[in-house]
């Protein structure tokens, strides 16, 4: 009953964008609550991202919706986040300063913003959950996008507009701090 | 044979758990932990950080609400429609001026949105539509009561048919009210279920001369459509229920409508 032959992008695109981009919903929410931590921002964001998908969904591919979504509500994120100061928080944290100062646990624990009392709830339950929002918002996203979204590095790469050996290195740094992180906290 | 440094091999560590090393480098790096008992436990338990983050981190789905707006939203979008046909035939039939015209205009774009061929799909879209447009606040009823005795009453004199309309408040479906709605540019009754937070809009309109059909579930952009027909009657359950919710209610409504009387073309 719903078999259809493919649709040119003018043909109907409104079909098509419900068929190919819409069944990404669930990604684009998630990636938008990672980076803005805030459910309400998080909503917006992946409103104002449909509507520029839609308005731009001739670059769309099918094979490549998910990212190409995804870089959208990336985009759509970054805006608002420099909007609101959100990103001048971790200018001084220098995270692509390859000898890691400043990309350690007490790097954060001075910064005005509050994500557990916001996002993250369940302080037992939740321990992994706040220390990935307190990941700065480049190695967070790179997190996200490959522990939850299960993307590859080049997909990555496209989404967050990089090279594929810093989505490796961020990754890598990520995971490390982490893994730092986790220990000390559970001994 | 083991070409790697420790160093090379704890950097091809994370790409080699994520399946991005080519198969000669994966090779290498194999070769190397199996000679490198540091490396091997460095590789555990970054295996493990990695599991955990994957099995234990949340991952956020977009709420209900946010599905609803877009899909008015995404509506309102799209570019005006060829046809003013819908609006105007709904223009006419309904009493209710500005209400009836932004209905109306909200409507024709929401059908263009979801324009897809097709009679059944056609039908599956109007389906949607009216469930989508009745969640628009002060949309969801005509006529507002837990009372069968009052929203039965209602349709008469506004459609061709009278619906049974039982409560199954006591099997966890309240009623909350009906509706008229328009459906393949027919009046429907919409009888109007809540089940939690979730509305049921179970659309009623007459089918005479179709065969009786056995619940048939459909499923658009996240919500379900339930059909069947029986004795000249079609019936449509909508809803974001999940489907073994819906067909529940399906099973009861039908029960407790036999059980209270047919539906009764006038």
């Amino acid at each position: 009953m719903h078999e259809r032959t493919p649709a040119s992008p003018q043909d109907d695109k409104s079909r098509w964008f419900q068929q190919i981009v819409l069944p990404h919903l669930d990604a684009a929410y998630n990636l938008a609550a990672w980076l803005t931590r805030q459910p309400a921002d998080a909503e917006d964001v992946v409103q104002e991202a449909m509507l520029r998908a839609l308005r731009f969904a001739d670059g769309c591919r099918e094979a490549t919706a998910k990212s190409w979504l995804l870089r959208i509500v990336r985009n759509v994120a970054y805006d608002r986040l420099t909007a609101s100061g959100g990103l001048a928080l971790f200018a001084d944290l220098n995270p692509d300063d390859p000898d890691g100062s400043g990309f350690t646990t007490d790097a954060f624990g001075g910064t005005t913003e509050d994500p557990e009392s916001r996002l993250l709830k369940d302080q037992d339950r939740r321990q992994l959950d706040r220390l990935i929002a307190l990941l700065p918002l480049p190695y967070r996203e790179v997190l996200v996008l490959r522990e939850l979204e299960e993307l590859s590095y080049k997909e990555i790469a496209e989404v967050a507009a990089i090279p594929i050996g810093t989505v490796m290195s961020r990754l890598a740094r990520a995971r490390d701090w982490l893994h730092k992180a986790w220990s000390e906290r559970n001994g | 044979m083991d070409s790697l440094t420790c160093d090379t091999a704890r950097r091809l560590l994370d790409p080699s758990l994520d399946g991005e090393l080519e198969a000669t480098t994966q090779l290498a790096f194999d070769a190397h932990l199996a000679a490198c008992a540091a490396c091997r436990e460095a590789r555990a338990g970054r295996l493990a950080l990695i599991e955990g983050v994957k099995s234990q981190t949340r991952r956020h789905t977009a709420p209900d609400g946010l599905r609803q707006r877009l899909a008015l939203q995404l509506a309102a979008a799209a570019p005006p429609p060829p046809s003013t046909a819908l609006p105007s035939r709904r223009r006419a039939w309904l009493t209710g001026g500005a209400w009836a015209s932004s209905v109306a205009a909200l409507a024709a774009s929401l059908m263009l949105f979801l324009a897809t061929p097709g009679q059944q799909d056609s039908l599956d879209r109007d389906l949607l539509n009216a469930h989508l447009r009745s969640l628009v606040p002060d949309h969801l009823t005509d006529v507002q009561s837990t009372d069968q005795h009052t929203v039965k009453p209602w349709f008469n004199g506004r459609l061709p048919l009278s619906p049974p309309v039982p409560n199954l408040a006591g099997d966890g479906f309240p009623l909350v009210g009906g509706r008229l709605d328009y459906l393949d540019q027919r009046p429907a009754a919409a009888l109007v279920y809540r089940h939690a937070r979730h509305i049921i809009n179970l659309f009623v309109w007459p089918a005479a001369g179709t065969a009786a059909q056995p619940p048939h579930l459909d499923s658009r952009n996240g919500y379900n459509l339930l059909q069947w027909s029986k004795d000249g009657m079609a019936y449509a359950a909508v809803s974001d229920l999940n489907r073994p919710e819906l067909e529940g209610f399906q099973r009861l409504w039908e029960k407790s409508a036999v059980d209270n009387d047919a539906p009764a073309p006038r």
